[in-house]
């Protein structure tokens, strides 16, 4: 079972949330950090990295004396990445996005694949978690080539429990795609009522059950309960506002762990969480 | 006319309530929400939208089933796995399709269009704080990047054109390609941080960015009395890399309960919180002349 922890937005507790689920987990499980641009998990759970793999994409490598100058590559790029300028050919290397077009097109044989970084893929155990993450190379853009270079490395023995990046653009579904139930971390304020409305619409297609936690509240407003009970997104977990909770997270704490009063609520989400892959998979059975 | 941007790193830390408050207190400005993933700005500024224009990025592929052979080229070129075969034939899976066109170039049949894609709208819209250039990409979208470049444009366009001298810019998340588009030329990044592992992580990768691309950098910490030790690692840290530290805030409610009332935190008190804010305006805003002018 694939579970990822979403959000519309940064900043609602997505990685408190993760990190505290994979902490209670009672069956093996693997933690995944796929918030490439800004991977925080390992933080708090500070695991012990063994492995390192650094993650390559392919790009076109230009041989000037075999160019003729023909264009069909510039032609067919959608990213501007090679262009024909006169006699020479030039290319952008972090426009690329690793298509393979150019070199299929090239009449002369011109362009051969070379490599550019787009970051790391890193594992290693917590304890007795297993534990992975990507990291982005600082100054490059593309995100979801390094999340599919991760994603190789999920154990399907394990559940898997992924800290999804926030907002809802294409990182974002990429990172979800796939997972079995999609936990929406979010708060009772109109900034998270605004952001988990277009959580929902941008995971919908993915067809994965979701549920809500509601983190902080206490503060804040009825927008999100509201718009809960309307829409029938059933409310997994709320997390009172507290203000142990804020310093336990800032000194790299993971709350089940600083705050022993909070495990019974996690393990009780990690069962709502199965009830709800569950009874997906039992629909399905008899769809 | 500088440009002052306010960043991140990561997401929660007060970016937007700070934003919404220099807006209130700037003036003579034209205000910019860059992040068009999830902008939230417009929550509080409530703009009257005045121009809306769809936003067209890139091409997806759609394979025309009466034209297909079901030949399978598409599905061997496809570097992004994004083509299926489904008992209804080979469907192009849009959240994968990357746009590329290489399966569009091979396939035999000719059956495969390349339509623009719709990814969002953008909007020029009035506020109560002067003009918002504004845009929502649709849910699973990508290309923010052009679409925050887009944005930054018609901003500096219009600026110029009605003679503003101020750009105030809500940056977008993160690290990636939005915020890459959402710096460059740049006059000012301010960086609201908080005093967490993650926060001070987060500082740390967002003062890379701007350092590559050479832009100065002021920082906020928000929050600032949920931990010490963590104020102090930031404190050193910008000592370390010349970073102005502009002011320190609170942890406080009243930035929520501001929101909930749809204002902003200046507009919601006339003391406390609001004054600091107010001290911190007027040092960001000295700076980013001083910058623009050196
Ligand atoms: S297709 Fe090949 S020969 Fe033609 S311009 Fe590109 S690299 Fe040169
Ligand atoms: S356009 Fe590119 S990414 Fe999209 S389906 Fe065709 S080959 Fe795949």
């Amino acid at each position: 079972m694939i579970i990822a922890i979403a959000s519309g937005k940064g900043g609602t507790g997505k990685t408190t949330v993760a990190a505290a689920l994979v902490k209670v987990w009672d069956r093996p499980v693997q933690a995944v950090d796929l918030d490439v641009e800004e991977p925080n998990l390992a933080l708090y759970l500070k695991p012990e990295l063994t492995g390192r793999e650094i993650s390559m994409m392919e790009i076109p490598l230009a041989d000037q004396d075999k160019c003729t100058a023909c264009g069909a590559c510039s032609e067919i790029c959608q990213f501007k990445a090679i262009s024909v300028l006169g006699e020479y050919i030039l290319t952008f290397p972090e426009m690329c996005h690793g298509c393979g077009g150019c070199l299929a097109v090239c009449p002369e044989g011109a362009l051969s694949p070379d490599t550019r970084e787009l970051g790391e893929v890193l594992w290693g155990w917590a304890g007795e978690i297993d534990f992975l993450m990507g990291r982005l190379r600082v100054g490059e853009a593309m995100s979801p080539p390094l999340m599919r270079a991760a994603k190789k490395r999920l154990d399907s023995s394990r559940d898997v429990i992924i800290d999804a990046p926030p907002g809802v653009s294409c990182p974002a579904v990429n990172a979800v795609k796939d997972t079995d139930v999609i936990v929406l971390v979010t708060e009772p304020t109109p900034f998270g009522f605004y952001d988990l409305k277009l959580a929902r619409e941008a995971f919908t297609p993915i067809g994965a059950p979701m549920g809500v936690v509601i983190n902080r509240t206490g503060i804040g407003d009825k927008g999100v309960y509201d718009y809960c009970h309307a829409t029938g997104l059933p409310i997994l977990l709320e997390i009172p506002y507290d203000r142990q909770v804020a310093e336990a997270y800032s000194r790299g704490e993971v709350i089940v762990d600083a705050l022993p009063e909070y495990q019974n609520m996690f393990l009780e989400l990690s069962s709502r969480i199965r009830d709800l892959a569950d009874r997906r998979m039992k629909e399905a059975r008899y769809a | 006319m500088p440009e002052i941007t306010i960043l991140s790193g990561k997401g929660g830390t007060g970016k937007t309530s700070l934003t919404a408050a220099f807006a209130h207190l700037a003036s003579n400005h034209i205000l910019c929400d860059l992040d068009v993933d999830a902008p939230d700005l417009h929550l509080i500024l409530k703009p009257e939208n005045e121009y809306l224009e769809e936003f067209f990025s890139g091409h997806e592929a759609i394979i025309d089933q009466t034209l297909c052979t079901g030949c399978g080229e598409c599905i061997e070129r496809c570097h992004f796995d994004a083509i299926k075969e489904t008992p209804d034939g080979l469907v192009v899976d849009q959240l994968a399709c990357e746009g590329c066109k290489v399966c569009v170039h091979f396939c035999p049949a000719d059956a495969i269009e390349f339509p623009m894609r719709r990814c969002g709208q953008w909007y020029l819209s009035k506020t109560r704080f002067g003009p918002l250039v504004h845009a929502q990409l649709f849910p699973g979208e990508e290309n923010s990047g052009l679409l925050v470049s887009l944005l930054r444009q018609q901003a500096r366009g219009m600026a110029e054109k009605e003679g503003y001298d101020l750009i105030l810019s809500d940056g977008a998340p993160g690290i990636g390609c939005p915020v890459i588009s959402s710096l460059s030329g740049t006059d000012l990044a301010v960086i609201v941080t908080e005093p967490t592992p993650s926060g001070t992580h987060d500082l740390d990768r967002v003062v890379d960015l701007c350092e590559h691309f050479k832009i100065p950098v002021a920082v906020i910490i928000n929050k600032y009395d949920i931990n010490l030790d963590q104020v102090r690692t930031i404190e050193n840290f910008c000592q370390d890399h010349h970073l102005n530290l502009v002011g320190k805030l609170p942890y406080d409610h009243a930035f929520t309960e501001a929101m909930v009332q749809v204002q902003t935190i200046t507009e919601y008190q006339a003391s406390g919180l609001a004054d600091e804010v107010r001290k911190i305006w007027t040092r960001v805003e000295t700076l980013a002349r001083l910058k623009k002018a050196a």
